[in-house]
This record gives C-alpha cells, structure tokens and sequence, in this order.
C-alpha cells in the first residue's frame, strides 16, 4: 500500500500539531501522525501549513515525523451492528480495543467500527427493474430481535434501476447485495455498509412539524414540561443534580425505538454501570433488553479531549441513519459542556481569539448547528422518523449565567433546569417546576388530550396555577410563620407539598417508581387535584386542615408511586373513592 | 510508505540521539527552561537536566517545535543559568520504577527516597501519566467499606474503588478524618491485602508529621508508602506528585492484587501549581485564572481509580482539598465535583458548635452508596433510612430559618419536634470520637433512635414494616 504524505511535523503543543510542507491535504481530512500512526483531522490550512488535531494522547510526536493523509473526512460506518456496540468518541469500538491492548487502552489502534466478517440475514425488498434513488429501502436485516436495519440506498446516489439484487441469504457488510444502474449511465456497486462524514447532516427531504410527545416515564417531565418527538431539551445543572441520572432515566424507559448514549467527557464507572445494567433491564413495552435498541459512546473525561468533541458528531450522525430508517432515536449527550470545553481548550492551544470565559467566538454557531441536526423528518427515501436530542450542561458552579447554558438556551425549546437546593434535599429528580420550561406544551397538546380524555392541559394549569400561589405563600411564612396564614391558604401549601413528594419526586432506583406509564401520570395527578377540591369544600364548611391531612386516604396518595402498581389504575381510583368519602364524612360532621 | 526496517532505523537514530547533552538554554521563566537547535525532540519526553553545579534534576517536554523545545523542570530552576543548564532528552516519557518494596519508605514527588535509607527500589517502569482505563475493561464498584464513622457509613457510604473528596477550609478537621478513615476502614468479611499510597502536595510539614505519626502509631507504617512534596519544596514537583502516587497505586492494585487506599493533600495546591505555569506560558485563562484544560487534567489523576474486571485489587481515592474561602463554587471543589463519585462537605459553622467531624450531610453525597447498601450488605432498611434522615434533616434547616425569624416558642409542636430531632442528629449521630469505631449496625440504630423524636407519620420515606420492625424500639 502506497501512502500518501501530506506534509511534516513542525510544532508539537499536545493534542493540536503544526504541520509543514503541506502541498494537497484537504480541510477535515483524516490523517494519520507519525510512525504510531495516530488518528488526526486537519481543521486549519494556509501558508503551507496545516493544524492537525490529533484524537489521542500525543506523547512522543517528534518535529519531522511524517503525516499521512487518508483522502477522506472524519468518517463513520454505517451498517448492521452497531446496536449493542460501545465505542469511543472516534467510533472505534471498545471490546475490540480490549482485546487488543488489555485493560487499558493503548495508542495507534485502529479497528472496523461494524464487524466486517459477521454474516447477516439480507432480505430483499426490490427486485431487478424497479426504480431506486436515494434513501429507499433495497432490503432489510434483523439486527436485534427488536430493530429491523432496514439497508438504504444511499443519500447521494442518483436515481437509477435495480441492475442486480441478492437473493435472501447471509451476507456480511462487505459483499455486494445491490447493483444499480444509473440514469447517467454509470453502475453502483452497493454493500450494506455506509460512510458518512461526520460533521455533515444527513439530507432529508423535508421537516415535519412536531405533534408526539417522546414519553420518558418521568411525571416532573411529561405531565409539566414535555418534550416533543424531534425536539431539543437542554439539562443544566451542578454537580451531582442529577443530570445523568435524568439521562440514564430516560435512556431507559423513554419511548423512541433507537437511543444514542453519549458519555461525553465524563465518568468511566457511568459507563461501566450502563453497559451492567442495560442489558439486564427490560423494556415495559417490547419486553425485550433494553440494550437491544441502544448504541453507546464512552469519551471518558479522561480520554483524549479532540475525540471529545467528535463525539457528539459521531454519535448524531449515527442516529441520522436510524432515522432515515424511519425510527424515532433520541440521543442523550452527557455533557455538552465538556464537549464545549474541548473546543476551548483546542481554540486555545490554536490561539484563536477567545471570546468570553476564553470560550472560541464560534461557540454559538457550533452549538446551534448541533442542535440544529434534531427534527422530525421526511426521509428522503418516504419514511417518517425523528431525532430527539436531550443535552446536559454541567455550568460552573451550578451558575446558569454562564456562556454555554447561555447559548444552549437559545437554541434548544425545552428546558429542564436542576436545582441544588432540591438535590440536597434529596427531592429527585431535582427539576425545578419555577425555572423550567417546555415549548412544545401547544405541540403536543392535541396528543396528550386523546390520551387524557381531554383533562391533561386543564389540570396541568391548575397544578401549575397552585405551585405559583404556594411560592409567594411561602414568601409569607417566611417573615410571619404559618399560623398567620387561614386555613384555605394553609391547604395550598399542603396540597403543594403533597404534590412534590407523591408526584415530582421519583425514585430511580425503586422497582415500581422509576418508570411511571402515561395512564398512572393522568390518575395521579386527578386524584391530588380532586384532594385539593374536596378539601377546600370541607374547609370552607369549617373542618380544620390538620383532621384532612391525617387522613388514612392522604397517606395512601403520598405513597401512591411506590405502593401501586403501574398497570393496577384501579387502586388509584379507590384511593380517590376512598378520599372522597372521608372528606364528606368529616365534612358532613361540621355542616350540622 | 517506510518500510518495517526504515521505522526501526528511525526509531534507533531517536535511541542514539536521546544520549547526547545540549549546553546552552536560550531563556529560563519560572519552571520552564527553553532550549534552542536540538534535534527533534518529541512531545513529553523525558528530560534529564545538568544545573551549572552538576546536580541532576528532571523535566519533560511541554511543547516542541523545529525553533525550540520548552521544558518544565520539575525540582524548578532555581540557580540555572542559560549558559551553564545542560539538557539530555531521554527518547521515552517520565517513567517510575515500581515495586511493592516502595511500601514503607518516604518518597519526593518523583519517586526517589527522601528517607535517608537508600535509593528506592523498582522493577518495572511505567509511564507516569498511566493510560486511561477502558470503560468495558471497569468492574462497578459495589464493596462497602466500613470506615466506623456514621455520617459517612450511614449518609455518604464509602465503596471500595469510589473517588471520594473531602471538601475542607483551613484550620477544620479533615487531616484528622483522613487518619481515622486510614485506621478504620474494613471491608467486612473479607480483609483483604490493604495498604495505602499517601501524596502530600505543597502541605506543611506538621500536616505530613502528624499521619506519619498516625500511621505508626497503628502499626500499618510499613504498608504506606508516601511521596511528599511539601510547602518549601518547589512547587512545580507538586504537578507531578499525584501521578507519581497513582503509578504506584495502579501497580499495587493492579498487579499486586492490593486495596489501595491513596490519600491526596492538598489538591488546591496541585491545581494552583497547574496555573502558576499555565500563566507563564501565556495561555488563555478560564475562571479565576486556572487553565481551562483544569477539568481535563483533574480528571487524568481521579479517574485513576477504581476496580478491573477479573483483577482483585482496587485503588479508592481520597483526596482532600481546601476550599478557598470556604466556597464549594471556586473552581477547585467545582471541577473536583463534577469528575469524583460524590463528596464529603465540612461546614466550619458544625466544627464552631465541637461538632467532630463536621460534616454537612446535605450537600455531601455518595454516588455509588446506591449499589453497596441494603439486604445482605449492610442492613435491608438502610437505603430507605439514609433517605428519611436526609429528608428529616433538611426540613430541620427550613425550621431553623423559620425559628430564628418568629422565635423558637412560636413554632408547632411538630416544627419543635423536628428541632429536637435535628439536635439528637448532630450531637449523636454525626458528633463522634476520633478513637471511636461503630458498627453499621450501631450507626443504623442510631438513626432510628434519632428518628423516633418524630410522629411516625412523618416517616413517609420508610415503608409500614420498617416502621414497625425499627421505630422506638
Ligand atoms: N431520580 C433519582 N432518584 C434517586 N437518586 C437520584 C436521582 N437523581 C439523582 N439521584 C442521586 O443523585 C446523585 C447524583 O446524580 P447524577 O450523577 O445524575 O448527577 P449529575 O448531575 O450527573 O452530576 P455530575 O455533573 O457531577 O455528573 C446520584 O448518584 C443519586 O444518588
Ligand atoms: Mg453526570
């Protein structure tokens, strides 16, 4: 194999290189460093020269060394097998890396992101003759027992016709499955294996507005500030708030078809606890392992940081091609804020410019144009499918002002803010109801009416209506003390605090809490709302509040989540039934 | 393409090149000495450097180009000139030479003795910036250790291969806490082969004095072994001081099958050491001045823990850091929180009020607590009592707001209970001896014995059998 030498070594300043001598390289080609043949990308051209940053540690590059240019952009494979896979952030996947280097991971490896020797089960769905172009279906593969890999024709292909298409059989990612001969007169040779640069979009053929919730199982979530199927959430918050367990959360019970982990700059034993966990876990739904719809991306924080920023990329366009598959994927990014200080630090070492908190000026741009990749989409091939995205960002001391919570405001609709305060009061998931926001409420409305018999918009505004009144209640208590306050006043911060401990609060790690279905979300919420109603009557007939909240009946509602099965709704409307009649009982003593 | 041959020819040049001595550096600024018309050095080789007297110190290449190469020195430059530094770049990077012989002695940042008993033995060489560990190669932590103290066994459980920190101010207890976890911690019914890696960066010497003394009052003195680097050494040796402890601990751990222990003090210090040559070398400063490659930095020495699938040892960190103005938001305590598995808060205010140790239950936290505890690993009603005491105890915080506004007699009987629980729960279940042991057992007891200051309905975090089995009893 001849290799092509794009230029010489001149400037080592850890992961970003100087490179000279440069005559043909070309702008985000990958190339490869020295004799260890490291993995880089160029990001920079000009006066011949080059900047090279490299995705691994770069002890030992010597001024001079070779750099070989591979004549080809940072790229993924795209085919069956990636589900069930982790990979690191420049998709090379570790299992293999294991093997090859033990415990821990050596420099210089390079693998096949997909295995390229594993036969698949290939099943046809045109036959010679029919018209193709770009995004249609040319057969399918089982990939796991609950995703079907459906193989694309791909995105910039002209049209043409079937020429040749295999038969049903094993065939591994390499063989050809498809030839197709173009209207331009050329033939393409097709395999059921695609590359794509990762920083460039899928193309699609058009958006489509969002109308479908993604139902995560978290009531803090979907019953006060959903997020839409194609939509962007933004989670931020310090340290140990909560945001990858919101994730992880999500990871599990949320209802797309194809989840995206991205552990982006973050702890090595998070990842360990998802790849246990995951495939032990089954999915309410399919009743299948939850690992058989997910893909896994481990940048740890300890992992070099140029893979950290190509991981975000790695992982969205990964689940571009799910969703041109017509899946529903949601990709879980953990933390933006790490990958945002991977372009600091490789700006800095650059010296660029820096703009504020010596981030690089093109921060916003690079956020937005992530964000920007999510959508519910026409596929060009017909299909329907979307891409969620749901970023967390790890702000500096917990303080939102700073620029990436800033520009991630900007860009993403939903907004799920965590706050410290409810995190040491251990009220998880610490997601403040005064600070967050959802901008699909009006999107997914006409959805969650159908699903609610029409109550779910009316009585998520008399809940939030409550909570509002409880904040400047508090104010109150807080200079005079509750006594002042009557009675019917006295019952809001009771139904309020009731509200949060029997409903916002959830339990990850509680057999029957950390999941809760849409139906129990509707009832439980009912019942909290019918306690507020009755009870107010009662108390303006002149029942004190204290003979209402000793009720046998509240006490069954405050354990509701973790003492009712999630599929025995019944139990919820005897716990209602239950209450009401207490409610008159007394309320029927003082009326006399 | 070159050939095999070519490659290993290159590579022997490299071999033959890294011999040579350069005399002359072309600009010395803090640690860092610049040196011009090498031949190609690479990036974080290893540096031998000759002061004008003939003492020998080490360095390792920060940055390298056709100009100049720029070296950071790491026992600093004081007394270099530029004509008389001398400077011979070793062709691999800074190695340590391990062996569990290192046990027992007294070493500087780099790993050789300061003990005055010989030159420090070792076997294999490694890199002293290790490798990171594969995240599918990782075994979850999951092993309770009993460190005797309640607030941590109960509240914020210590697990055997967690990064655990102790966020301090000047002049609170954490040395002491640090000592006692030291001598106490156990993992039950399986002892294992435990020893303990001890880093002290930019520390006093009363502060290194004072666990030597600790551990040798214990006996376990010559299972520790301790790389100082201390307040008058030269503060760039600290930069390195953490690794060198961590390549030491990954060996013991790793190939020796041990538990290790690694204490870390001071992690400010380390991290003022990184910003000290950052600034000299002109670089953008993120918050307060610290590089913003800080996270990254921070995260190479605490993801140095942990347990390897199909290998008995495990390394468990704690580090310890002061934090600046006693604000958990500098970017020391910061970074550090967002990279460890939880952390352990003193509040100077419980310290005022004789409470030993001080530690604030709230904003500490375990995050691998949730696998370690329960049925058949500590006690089966531990998660949903560590829940009700957290719960409890920050409501206690609302009603001492409350009090101090309307008064302590205008409260509710109930309000007046939780303060009365509060009380019980500093004094009893958190206050302990340095000397004192409990078992989870007792710290369980404990925390119902606290909890029964309270109306039982108010225990909604407890199931209806718990309450039963354990409440006033
Ligand atoms: N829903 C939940 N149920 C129970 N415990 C929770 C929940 N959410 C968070 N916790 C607790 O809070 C701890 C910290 O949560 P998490 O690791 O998600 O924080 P984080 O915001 O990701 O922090 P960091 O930024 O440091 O990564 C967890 O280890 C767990 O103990
Ligand atoms: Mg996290």
């Amino acid at each position: 194999m001849k290799k092509r030498i794009i230029g010489r070594v001149k400037r080592v300043n850890g992961p970003v290189l100087i490179v000279k001598d440069i005559k043909d390289a070309m702008m985000m080609e990958m190339v490869r460093v020295g004799e260890q043949q490291l993995v880089g990308e160029v990001v920079k051209l000009y006066d011949g020269l080059a900047t090279v940053q490299v995705y691994e540690d770069a002890t030992g590059i010597c001024p001079g060394d070779n750099v070989y240019g591979s004549g080809m952009s940072l790229s993924v494979e795209l085919g069956p097998g990636l589900i069930g896979t982790i990979y690191d952030g420049i998709q090379r996947p570790l299992e293999r890396l294991m093997e090859a280097s033990g415990a821990f991971i050596s420099r210089g490896l390079s693998f096949d992101a997909i295995d390229h020797t594993k036969s698949w089960e290939f099943t046809p769905q045109v036959k010679v003759g029919d018209k193709v172009h770009a995004g249609m279906v040319l057969g399918t593969v089982e990939e796991t027992s609950r995703i079907q890999h459906r193989i694309l024709v791909p995105p910039h292909m002209e049209t043409g016709t079937v020429a040749e298409i295999a038969p049903v059989g094993a065939y591994t990612v390499e063989n050809e499955i498809a030839t197709i001969a173009l209207d331009n007169g050329k033939q393409e040779k097709l395999t059921m294996m695609q590359k794509w640069p990762i920083r460039l979009p899928r193309p699609v053929d058009s958006r489509l507005p969002l109308k479908q919730p993604l139902v995560t199982g978290l009531r803090v979530i979907d019953s006060l500030f959903p997020l839409a199927k194609g939509g962007t959430v933004a989670i931020p918050g310090g340290f140990g708030t909560g945001k990858t367990m919101t994730q992880h959360s999500i990871a599990q019970w949320c209802d797309a078809d194809i989840i995206v982990y991205i552990g982006c700059g973050e702890r090595g034993n998070e990842m360990t606890d998802v790849l246990r966990e995951f495939p032990q876990l089954v999915d309410p739904r399919t009743g299948q392992s939850l690992m058989e719809r997910t893909v896994l991306i481990a940048n740890t924080s300890n992992m070099p940081v140029s893979a950290r920023e190509a991981s975000i990329y790695t992982g969205i366009t990964m689940a571009e091609y799910y969703r041109d598959q017509g899946y529903h994927v949601a990709i879980m990014a953990d933390s933006t804020s790490r990958w945002a200080e991977a372009l600091r630090e490789l700006s800095g070492r650059m010296e660029e410019m820096p703009a504020e908190e010596g981030f690089p000026a093109y921060l916003p741009t690079r956020i937005a144009q992530f964000y920007e990749r999510a959508g519910y989409m026409k596929a060009l091939g017909g299909s329907e499918g979307s891409v969620s995205i749901i970023g967390a960002v790890s702000p500096p001391g917990g303080d939102f002002s700073e620029p990436v919570t800033q520009h991630t405001k900007r860009f993403v609709r939903c907004f799920w803010g965590l706050d410290r305060q409810l995190a040491s009061s251990r009220h998880y998931p610490a997601i403040s109801w005064l600070d967050s926001y959802s901008e699909y409420l009006g999107d997914v409305q006409q959805w969650w009416n159908d699903h609610s018999d029409g109550l779910w918009h009316k009585h998520r505004q008399e809940i939030m209506d409550l909570l509002q009144r409880e904040v400047r209640l508090q104010q109150i208590v807080k200079l005079v003390g509750p006594d002042a306050l009557p009675d019917t006043q006295n019952f809001i911060l009771e139904v309020c605090n009731l509200f949060k401990t029997a409903f916002l609060q959830q339990n990850a790690f509680d057999e029957i809490d950390r999941f809760c279905p849409v139906q129990k979300q509707v009832k439980m919420l009912s019942v909290i709302l019918a306690y507020y109603e009755k009870g107010l009557e009662a108390i303006n007939k002149g029942v004190p509040m204290v003979k209402i909240r000793r009720l046998r009946a509240v006490q069954e509602m405050a354990r509701m989540r973790l003492s009712v099965q999630n599929d025995d709704l019944e139990a919820i409307d005897k716990i209602q039934l239950r209450l009401e009649r207490s409610i008159d009982q007394i309320g029927g003593v003082y009326e006399n | 393409m070159k050939t095999k041959g070519e490659t290993l020819l290159a590579q022997a040049d490299r071999k033959l090149l890294s011999g040579r001595e350069y005399r002359g550096a072309s600009r010395i600024d803090g640690p860092l000495v610049y040196m011009r018309n090498t031949h190609p050095v690479g990036f974080g080789e290893l540096v031998e450097v000759t002061a004008p007297d003939g003492s020998r110190r080490s360095g390792q290449v920060l940055d390298t180009s056709d100009e100049a190469v720029v070296v950071q020195v790491f026992e600093g430059t004081d007394n270099l000139s530029l004509p008389g530094t001398g400077m011979r770049f070793m062709g691999e990077p800074l190695t340590l030479p391990v062996s569990d012989q290192m046990l027992g002695r007294v070493m500087n940042g780099l790993g050789k003795s300061r003990d005055g008993s010989g030159s420090v033995h070792g076997f294999a060489e490694r890199d002293v910036n290790g490798e990171p560990i594969n995240p599918t190669a990782r075994e979850y932590p999951r092993d309770f250790i009993q460190t005797g103290i309640s607030v941590i066994d109960g509240m914020t459980t210590l697990i055997q291969g967690q990064k655990l920190p102790i966020f301090s101010g000047n002049g609170l207890d954490h040395n002491q806490l640090a000592a006692q976890i030291a001598r106490q911690a156990k993992v039950r019914g399986n002892a294992g082969d435990f020893c303990i890696v001890f880093a002290a960066m930019g520390v006093k010497y009363d502060v290194a004095r004072f666990f030597i003394d600790s551990f040798e009052e214990t006996g376990v003195i010559d299972n520790v072994a301790l790389f100082l680097s201390l307040a008058d050494d030269p503060s760039i040796e600290r930069t390195i001081t953490p690794k060198t402890a961590l390549t030491l601990a990954e060996h013991l751990a790793f190939d020796r099958d041990k538990q290790v222990l690694v204490i870390m003090t001071d992690m400010t210090n380390y991290c003022e050491s990184l910003r000290e040559i950052g600034t000299m070398r002109g670089e953008i400063p993120s918050r307060k001045g610290y590089p913003g490659y800080l996270y990254s930095n921070l995260a190479e020495i605490y993801e140095r823990s942990g347990k390897i699938t199909g290998r008995a040892g495990s390394i468990t960190q704690l580090p310890i850091l002061s934090m600046p103005n006693d604000d958990i938001s500098h970017p020391v305590p910061d970074l550090t929180g967002y990279i460890t598995e939880g952390q352990i808060v003193f509040e100077r205010g419980m310290q005022a009020r004789g409470i030993y140790p001080p530690i604030n239950c709230l904003p500490s936290l375990s995050r691998l607590m949730k696998d370690g505890i329960g049925e058949g690993m500590t006690r089966a009603d531990h998660p949903h009592l560590a829940n009700q005491l957290f719960a409890s105890y920050s409501h206690v915080k609302d009603v001492q707001n409350l009090a101090s506004v309307i008064g302590e007699e205008e409260l509710t009987t109930l309000d007046q209970q939780y303060l009365e629980f509060g009380t019980f729960f500093e004094k009893k279940f958190v206050s302990q001896r340095f000397d004192e042991d409990r078992s989870i057992e007792q710290t369980l007891d404990l925390g119902w014995e606290a909890l029964s200051k309270l109306p039982s309905e108010e225990l909604q975090r407890l199931s209806d059998e718990e309450i039963a089995e354990h409440y006033g009893k």
